[in-house]
């Protein structure tokens, strides 16, 4: 084959990986302005504890035949703490399926993700954060909801953003490729968050694909790529201010790539001892956010013995609170199944309701 | 208002143009929609009088076209996307039967999905592979959703302007075959057209027959063939597939007891079948007749050599109907 001479170089790239606190809670260099305020740094550690207080309780609950199959977020609280904290309440997250502690920071109650958790539709019917989206189960199938979220948002004109978050493997999924592409091309208000807790479900990431980091997969749309530790708060909520800033500005979208790690099984439904070793976990744990922040603090001097439990204590209450709440919601009718399927039900499908309403009692 | 004598791609033209005008969330957007006018020139000049805001093109991606109309539907816009050709929307049905028909239900009403999506459908004009597929009873099945499919010029301006102004997800089905074969008067008054209502386009006391689309204009040939025969065949057009108007097909079949239904996809699991089923459980002991199908054949559509084939036409379907007569 004739080959002409030469080549030019197009890109050359650098993916540039952010981290404040290491995993022994020490910063390794300086901090970001919020951190300098201890209120700041004590609310991301009570949004962390409060999401594995969730967690360890909605896994009891389904342990007890309580709750449905649930998808714990042990040990990647600081990406869902960190990014919502960076959020604006006017932003729209997009969630996957695994960010109880972006949601409950912004507002969504406890007591409404058990209710969904539980197998109850009304558990996604906010009563705040009304703009925020339910969770997405076929994965990477709500990236392309978040750059038409983005494309409203533009039009409207104020200066918010749609916030999607993704996992590891979502990024092997086409309609993530045909999302971002989008976005570079359009220029939209939009951060993806990758969070790469370097498993789809038992296929570890390098497993999933050759490419050195998930966060170079923006490079091709023309989008910028970075990563950060997924496992320091501060960290993240640092980097995701970075990429809503920019596109609050007009400066487009950013891909994060957060470093972290599933502690716990895919799901209530998983046994990750089938494929996972467990001298590996055990390592992991000594990186987790909550005890690094803990550590940092402490180190500091900013957080006391008394502080911690107290903490425990109101997360702990708050989370039995809304279990409780949950456990008494009264059932739904069973005309629900069809009440919110059209703005107004179809004359065609009045008589399937009917039977359903006549069998309430089965 | 002047009337004037329009195409189906005409009317579709003028009901986006109308719906653009009167309501500006209205969105236009899909491949080579914009500066080309589309494919089929259903948008041209919307581009040039709306600008890119309002109508724009995307990249060829059309799993992404209908997920990002789900989410600047649910964020208080209300898109009318295209996909270029039926054969290219199988990517988008993850998105019509995961989010489009579940929002609003999965949110309890908190979010909600007033989105139109528009592809031409249907073979008969000699298109390339892939260009000619009608899977229309793949969407049909899908719960939360709405599958029109106009078969005049008026009735495609009248339940476009209906699909774009419902509150909830519309896939629009435009037959190519005929987007330019007839004319007819069309009033720009902006006047929609009911969904989820089958219209009796000729009346008759021998036999239903029931089509959609491209198949209507067969029918009613057929129709027109027989009454030289003394068979007299009232035609239903049945535009919205769902929600299906089950009253105005019974009241027919119950008055002529004998019904041939006529689809030009494949006859397995095809919507014709859910017809017939509808007629088998509440006019059955009204029938003289069983009810018949004119249908594609169970395979793939042909090239354009031996689409022929493949596509019912009246001379099938006045067979079916003679047949169905047979039965005393």
């Amino acid at each position: 084959m004739a080959r002409q001479p030469g080549h030019s170089i197009v890109a050359r790239f650098s993916i540039e990986a952010v981290r404040c606190i290491d995993a022994a809670g020490r910063a390794v260099g300086p901090l970001p302005g919020f951190a300098a305020d201890k209120r700041e740094l004590a609310a991301l550690y009570r949004g962390m504890v409060l999401t594995r207080t969730f967690d360890q309780k909605a896994v009891a609950l389904q342990r007890t035949g309580q709750l449905g199959t649930y998808a714990s977020s042990l040990g990647q609280e600081a990406v869902a703490v960190g990014l919502a904290s960076a959020m604006r309440p006017e932003d729209v997250l997009l969630p996957s399926f695994r960010e109880h502690g972006a949601q409950l920071w912004r507002g969504v109650a406890a007591e409404e993700l058990f209710r969904y958790w539980g197998g109850d539709e009304r558990g996604s019917d906010f009563a705040a954060a009304r703009a925020d989206w339910p969770v997405s189960i076929p994965v990477a199938s709500h990236v392309p909801h978040a750059v038409g979220v983005a494309w409203a948002l533009q039009l409207g004109g104020a200066p918010r953003v749609a916030v999607c978050v993704l996992g590891d493997a979502a990024t092997s999924k086409g309609d993530f490729y045909e999302a971002l592409n989008l976005a570079g091309a359009w220029a939209l208000p939009v951060v993806f968050l990758v969070c790469n807790n370097r498993w789809g479900i038992s296929v570890p990431v390098e497993r999933q694909t050759a490419a050195g980091t998930l966060a170079q997969k923006a490079l091709a749309a023309g989008i910028e790529g970075i990563q950060v530790d997924g496992n320091d708060v501060v960290a993240v909520r640092e980097v995701v201010a970075g990429a809503l800033d920019k596109a609050r500005r007009g400066g487009g979208a950013t891909l994060v790539e957060a470093l972290t790690y599933r502690l716990g099984d895919h799901t209530t439904a998983d046994d990750a001892s089938r494929y996972r070793d467990s001298a590996e976990v055990s390592a992991r744990w000594h990186e987790e956010p909550v005890a690094r922040l803990r550590a940092f603090l402490t180190a500091q001097g900013l957080w006391s013995k008394d502080e911690e439990e107290a903490l425990l204590g109101e997360c702990h209450a708050a989370i039995e609170a809304a279990a409780e709440a949950y456990r008494a919601t009264p059932p739904a009718p069973p005309t629900a199944i069809f009440d919110s399927l059209f703005a107004t039900l179809p004359a065609a499908l009045e008589a399937q309701r009917r039977e359903v309403a006549r069998r309430g009692g089965d | 208002m002047a009337e004037t004598e329009t195409s189906l791609v005409e009317a579709v033209r003028l009901a986006l143009r109308r719906a653009l005008a009167e309501d500006e969330t209205v969105l236009v957007f899909g491949e080579d929609v914009a500066r080309n006018g589309g494919v089929f020139r259903a948008t041209e000049g919307l581009f040039a009088e709306f600008g890119e805001r309002r109508v724009r093109d995307t990249p060829l991606s059309e799993a992404l076209i209908a997920g990002m109309s789900v989410g600047v539907a649910a964020a208080g816009f209300r898109p009318v996307a295209e996909i270029q050709f039926m054969g290219f929307l199988y990517p988008a049905i993850d998105q019509l039967a995961n989010h489009a028909g579940r929002l609003r239900n999965r949110t309890r009403g908190r979010l909600s999905c007033p989105m139109v999506l528009r592809a031409p459908y249907g073979g008969g004009v000699h298109a390339p592979e892939h260009h000619s597929e009608s899977f229309e009873a793949m969407l049909a099945q899908i719960p939360g959703i709405r599958v029109v499919v106009p078969s005049s010029p008026a009735r495609a301006y009248g339940l476009l302007l209906a699909a774009i102004r419902d509150p909830d997800p519309v896939v629009f089905l435009e037959p190519k075959r005929i987007y330019r074969a007839l004319r007819e008067p069309v009033v720009d008054d902006g006047a929609a057209l009911p969904l989820d209502r089958a219209f009796v386009l000729r009346e008759g006391d021998d036999a239903t027959l029931v089509a959609w689309g491209a198949m209507v204009r067969d029918c009613l040939a057929a129709a027109a063939a027989l009454a030289a025969e003394g068979l007299s065949c009232e035609v239903i057009d049945l535009a919205s597939l769902s929600q299906l108007d089950e009253a105005t097909l019974l009241a027919s079949v119950e008055k002529t007891g004998r019904c041939v239904v006529v689809q030009e996809a494949p006859r397995h699991c095809g919507f014709a079948a859910e017809v017939a089923a509808r007629i088998a459980e509440r006019a059955l002991l009204s029938l003289q007749a069983p009810v018949a199908r004119v249908t594609g054949y169970d395979t793939v559509m042909p090239l354009p050599k031996l689409e022929h084939l493949q596509l019912p036409d009246a001379g099938r379907i006045a067979a079916a109907v003679r047949e169905t007569m047979s039965y005393r």
